[in-house]
């Protein structure tokens, strides 16, 4: 599979801090892929990079195989989607649409075309005379989606596009734009810090961490088999064990990661591809879905224990603060992790 | 704690009055600016306006309180309205100079400073503003004279036979550069343009980067995103600041009395006729040019549209 954009070595450095630092990935041509990471981890600085606002410092980055340095950002073959939408508040929303196709030359019929079938696809044909002022945030986010993609670009470079909208319509959009990215076949590259988006979009997610990728895998291999001790406690809920109790319960001192839906609960001994360990209930949250307990151990380290609350398991629900239990896990749910080292020299 | 809660002093309960009744604050806050404004300010300006309608005697010299449209339509006699043209398209001219000149130092100051340079371009902007404004006119006297600097200047650049050439054009000429319009037209430029570079750097200032990014982004060359983007939402900023060159100049009545060649200004025109004449309702007449002729370029300007991104 062809590649649609390459980073070797990147680094790009701001006064003191390292945004970037010695990156390197390769995404594939129609690939869905995710960087994800806490803010002022380096995912957006390298979308910049991609779209041609910051030039790195070192290393390397390529866009379908052409070297990107020096490339001006109206030069390059990719369009971006801002995370404030950045629409044009003086022109109409068929004007902004038609932005992209006017500064290149295409004519006006033409232009006005492409712009309302970009419209109908984003489902919002008939809109074109109002002005971005008039449209709700869910609408501006498709006008700008719209305004990206009338372009066809080979690239499309998303920013937190989805951060302003209310639930219910970001989860909406996560499909649409899902849907769309397969309907189109252009590589999108989504820009979150939200890890349940990112897993739930994704081909592939990039992790960042302080500038550094952590790890870069399927959403499946991400939560089952996180790498390091970041990204086991970023991507979604995990206990990370560590030190003696790591030793004695997994046979190696280095820390590792289970997550809290693996355990069970409960009296029942544990088979021999079990662990067993027991503890006092600190804490118990009903969540709807599930419960969720906080169990000290007898060690001092505190686990978070999730229980479905399906039709199956009704004494999940009877356990209550105070009370010591039991808890079990299959040893193939324990994943050895790398400790993530805080480097404190940046 | 609790005795000073159950019995308030008069100051805790007047402040509790006004927090009960936020329609009573409102009032008292605004009761001086509107007495100030509203009385004083626009009474005593329509009050001007109501002196247009006197008649003046020319024999007597004496005003009396006799109501006639004469001085209004007197405006319009050639004399008058060659001066309002004369004003007019000096302003005209001021206002595009100073916005041509503004645009670069503004664009500077709002998008490539920040902290100490941006301080001290204000400080340079604004600075000319704390000298005195006739010392600088004066100043302006000396520099444009005949064997002034600005004289040693361009012949220096060797421009000497261009600037002659300039000066034999009529309507911008004059016998000397002090005495020409051209001289009258740069000193005005000079002392207004800081009220045009300050409205464009603020609605510069207020342009979200993400904006010229997305045109970048979409294709369009830094020439090109300038006149799509960056021009057209810094419109606000140039019409703010138009207004007052344009009103500024409309009113002035120092500079064309320093610089330039002889003949009457608006505003030297109502100097002249309220003062040395004492003809209070031709000066008043006079007045209502500038309000009228600002009125106008305000409806123009709003509909081109300029005030649509505020």
């Amino acid at each position: 599979m062809p590649l649609a954009v390459q980073f070797t070595q990147v680094s790009r450095t701001f006064g003191e801090v390292k945004a970037v630092d010695q990156v390197s990935i390769d995404i594939m041509d129609g690939e869905f892929f995710s960087m994800l990471g806490p803010s002022g981890s380096g995912k957006t600085t390298c979308l910049r990079l991609i779209a041609g606002f910051e030039q790195p410092d070192n290393g390397s980055i390529r866009i379908h195989g052409v070297e990107a340095a020096g490339v001006p950002p109206y030069q390059r073959d990719v369009n971006t989607v801002f995370q404030d939408y950045a629409l044009f508040p003086h022109m109409n929303v068929r004007d902004n649409i038609a932005y992209g196709l006017k500064v290149k030359g295409v004519a006006k019929a033409e232009r006005h075309a492409r712009a309302d079938e970009a419209l109908a696809m984003v489902a919002l044909a008939g809109y074109g005379a109002r002005k971005p002022a008039q449209l709700s945030g869910g609408q501006r986010q498709r006008v700008a989606l719209a305004r990206a993609l009338v372009n066809r670009p080979r690239v499309l470079l998303l920013d937190e596009p989805l951060g302003a909208l209310d639930l219910k319509l970001r989860e909406q959009m996560q499909g649409e734009l899902k849907k769309l990215q397969r309907q189109l076949g252009i590589t999108f590259i989504f820009v979150t810090h939200d890890q349940t988006e990112a897993l739930s979009m994704s081909d592939r997610v990039a992790v960042f961490n302080r500038g550094r990728i952590e790890q870069v895998d399927t959403p499946r291999n991400l939560y089952m088999q996180p790498a390091t001790t970041f990204v086991a406690e970023f991507v979604g809920t995990s206990n990370v064990v560590r030190g003696e109790l790591a030793e004695q319960l997994n046979g190696s001192p280095a820390p590792f990661s289970i997550r809290p839906e693996h355990i069970r609960l409960g009296e029942q001994a544990a088979d021999s591809h079990e662990v067993q360990v027991s503890g006092l209930l600190h804490d118990v949250q009903y969540q709807g879905s599930a419960t969720r307990f906080e169990l000290q151990l007898d060690s001092g380290q505190l686990l978070t224990v999730s229980q479905a609350n399906d039709r199956w398991q009704a004494h999940a629900q009877t356990w209550q603060a105070g009370q010591r239990v039991q808890a079990r896990w299959p040893r193939e749910a324990m994943t050895a992790l790398l400790e993530t080292v805080l480097d404190e020299g940046r | 704690m609790k005795a000073r809660l159950a019995n308030p002093g008069p100051l805790r309960r007047f402040a509790n009055l006004l927090y009960r009744r936020p329609n009573l604050y409102l009032t008292l806050l605004l009761i001086p600016p509107l007495t100030w404004f509203g009385a004083i300010y626009l009474g005593s300006l329509l009050n001007l306006l109501w002196q247009g309608f006197y008649t003046f005697d020319d024999f007597t010299m004496a005003v009396t309180p006799d109501l006639t449209l004469g001085n209004f339509a007197a405006l319009f006699n050639p004399s008058n309205f060659d001066i309002i043209l004369r004003t007019l398209g000096m302003a005209v001219a001021v206002s595009l100079a100073s916005a041509v000149l503004a645009f670069p130092i503004a664009y500077y100051m709002a998008r490539y400073t920040s902290g100490k340079t941006k301080a001290f371009f204000y400080i340079a902007v604004m600075m000319p503003m704390w000298a005195s404004y006739i010392v600088k006119t004066y100043a302006w006297t000396l520099l444009l004279a005949k064997g002034g600097v600005a004289q040693w200047f361009v012949q220096l650049l060797h421009l000497d036979g261009l600037l002659q050439a300039l000066l034999t054009v009529p309507g911008i000429g004059g016998s000397t550069l002090s005495t020409s319009h051209l001289g009258r037209f740069m000193v005005f430029v000079y002392i207004w343009l800081p009220f045009m570079i300050l409205p464009i750097q603020a609605s510069l200032e207020r342009l979200p980067p993400s904006l010229l990014q997305a045109s970048a982004d979409l294709g369009a060359r830094p020439g090109q995103t300038f006149w799509q983007v960056t021009l057209p939402l810094s419109i606000p900023g140039i019409a703010a600041g138009s207004i007052f060159t344009f009103s500024l100049t409309l009113g002035d009545f120092i500079v064309p009395q320093l610089v330039g060649p002889p003949g009457y200004f608006i505003g030297s025109m109502v100097y002249a006729q309220q003062g040395a004449i004492g003809n209070m309702p031709m000066a008043a007449a006079f007045t209502l040019v500038p309000i009228v002729l600002i009125a106008l370029y305000l409806s123009l300007v709003k509909r081109l549209g300029a005030f649509d991104a505020l």
